[in-house]
């Protein structure tokens, strides 16, 4: 019987010819990304109490993202303590402030077809959209992984989902996961979504990477895309040569999914999240007298490069309103450095939006940017859970780099078709 | 075995709610004080040791952080019983010991409630009802480990015994 490609992972990791949904396998890990915020500090005490190190130095890839840059004496020691960790088990791979982990792996072409990857962050599966097997786990988890270089899995369920046909103006990745959100709902444990389609095929790496980092907010135990020439163009561009058997990880014609849906891009329009859940999702048109005290640009999901030159499609020429602020916070120093050399941040502090360090910042309320009482943001996260981005009163909707530019210049939710041409 | 009050929480319990940011710098004895916070702030200061989390839909939905199930446990939770789980915080609550079964009638449970949960037979008990369910008990594969109190314990013992 026919498998998808994220079964076929599996079955390779866990030395298996065949795997069905529902065994539980124990697969060997290829790569571990640990971040500041649930690695070193929480993992190495774990391994001092046991008395053991690193199953493979090489197989490990840290960065520093959540805690960056240092505000006070607590994040301070949480970043000195990551690269002690690094130096003490000779960790080749560590990221020290260079933006955040998600986007690195990418940016460094370190994800690659039919790997099998763990990391110890939700939005681990941002990786799939390279054609490997990459999901979250819980600090706890990734002790057990440093230690032993496995992994329990139960084989998961794969829904396929496919995109036909061209995006209209101002329609995005994001607007197609925020509508996933509501169609597809949470409760997708134990499932992998794989999408696929002319609509995906046509999209950029930093596009595909918006369909499977937010496989998290479907529940999903990850996103997965099978890859093509664009896959393998990215990594080259990355430093990495592909396998020359990379384009050969995909799904089997005759492999089993739990359903298959099919959506028309054409037909999708912008859209908004409300509070408190990605998944409270709707078109723009039924938020458009929401005021904004803050539109916040940041996260693995929404402040790469492309994401900066939507918001800059936007603002360009105008500015923000009064009594709104747009701060963005740039996924990389590889985006700060490219969006300097082309213009974009010109044109950005030109619109009056305030430049903020990169890491994994507001997002998660840990940076700066957070806010206050009663403040409402829009944002172009991937997550709006109260209190998740600093008190608990403040109201935090989701939309694309488009739709919280767009609110930015008007002060309230808008449409952002009325401001591209 | 658990017995214990039930703590009744709806659909889609976040992690973001049981271990908010904000604290995420502070010790679990600092974090542990706001678990549940923004949607039960009447939770952390009152329960007990042994008290049973009953949840609705996707208890534990979101981000990694194992604080959410830290937090649990540092409050002295005895079981969690959902409908269904996130899957990151399902594999962290086993992973630190905590009896966490899928309870498909946690809405029969009213807040209060006495519990009597047993993870190895699959069995919940609600002694304020007298109703008794027949659940799925822990999966056979991580019956060893948590039932050790967990993955440190349980990878203590494996390199005990030169498994690792």
């Amino acid at each position: 019987m026919g498998m998808t490609l994220q079964q076929k992972i599996i079955a390779r990791a866990s030395g298996r010819d065949q795997v069905t949904p529902g065994e539980i396998v124990t697969c060997r890990v290829d790569l571990a990304l640990l971040l500041d915020s649930g690695g070193p500090r929480r993992i190495w005490p774990r391994l001092r109490e046991l008395g053991v190190g690193v199953w493979d130095p090489d197989k490990i890839v840290v960065v520093s993202d959540h805690f960056t840059p240092a505000v006070d004496a607590a994040s301070a020691a949480i970043l000195k303590l990551t690269r002690e960790f690094v130096e003490a088990y000779k960790i080749p791979r560590f990221f020290d402030m260079q933006g955040i982990g998600h986007v690195i792996l990418a940016e460094n072409g370190l994800a690659q077809p039919g790997m099998f990857m763990v990391g110890g962050d939700s939005h681990s599966c941002n990786g799939g959209a390279f054609g490997c097997y990459m999901a979250g786990f819980g600090a706890i988890e990734m002790t057990g992984v440093v230690v032993t270089g496995e992994i329990w899995m139960q084989v998961p369920e794969t829904i396929r989902v496919n995109w036909s046909g061209a995006f209209g103006t101002g329609v995005v990745a994001k607007d197609v996961m925020l509508f996933l959100c509501r169609e597809l709902g949470i409760d997708n444990a134990f499932r992998v979504i794989e999408y696929g389609g002319d609509t995906v095929e046509a999209m950029s790496m930093s596009e595909r990477v918006v369909l499977t980092n937010m496989a998290a907010e479907l529940g999903a135990e990850t996103g997965i895309i099978e890859p093509d020439e664009t896959t393998l163009e990215s990594i080259r561009a990355g430093g990495q040569e592909p396998a020359a058997d990379a384009l050969n990880w995909r799904s089997d014609a005759d492999a089993q999914y739990l359903v298959t849906h099919a959506f028309d891009a054409a037909r999708l329009e912008p859209q908004i999240a409300a509070p408190h859940s990605p998944d409270n999702s709707g078109v723009v048109g039924d938020y458009l007298d929401v005021a904004i005290d803050q539109a916040y640009i940041g996260a693995c999901v929404g402040a790469k490069l492309s994401d900066l030159h939507m918001v800059a499609d936007v603002v360009a020429g105008r500015r923000v309103a009064a009594g709104t602020r747009l701060l963005i916070a740039p996924a990389s120093q590889k985006v700060i450095t490219d969006a300097a050399a082309d213009g974009t941040l010109q044109t950005l502090t030109d619109a009056g939006a305030y430049l903020l360090p990169t890491g994994c910042g507001a997002c998660a309320a840990l940076g700066a940017g957070i806010l206050a009482e009663d403040e409402v943001c829009i944002s172009s996260t991937n997550r709006n859970f109260k209190g998740r981005m600093g008190a608990n009163s403040a109201q935090v909707y989701l939309g694309s780099p488009y739709s919280v530019a767009a609110a930015a210049i008007a002060g309230q939710i808008t449409d952002p078709r009325e401001y591209l041409s | 075995m658990s017995r214990g009050r039930a703590w009744v929480f709806g659909d889609g319990i976040n992690t973001d709610v049981m271990a908010p940011g904000l604290y995420f710098k502070s010790p679990m004895e600092e974090m542990a004080k706001h678990c549940m916070e923004a949607i039960a702030p009447e939770f952390a200061p009152n329960v007990a040791a042994g008290d049973i989390v009953v949840g609705g839909r996707n208890f534990g939905i979101g981000s990694a952080r194992e604080q959410a199930a830290m937090a649990l446990q540092h409050l002295g939770v005895g079981a969690i019983l959902a409908q269904s789980y996130g899957r990151i915080f399902y594999r962290n609550a086993l992973n630190f010991g905590i009896p966490t079964l899928v309870f498909p009638e946690s809405g029969e449970i009213n807040a209060g409630d006495e519990l009597r949960v047993d993870p190895v037979a699959g069995v919940v008990e609600n002694l304020t009802t007298g109703r008794r369910y027949e659940v799925a008990g822990l999966p056979e594969h991580l019956m060893a480990m948590v039932g050790a109190g967990g993955l440190m314990p349980w990878l203590k013992h494996r390199i005990a015994n030169k498994e690792i």
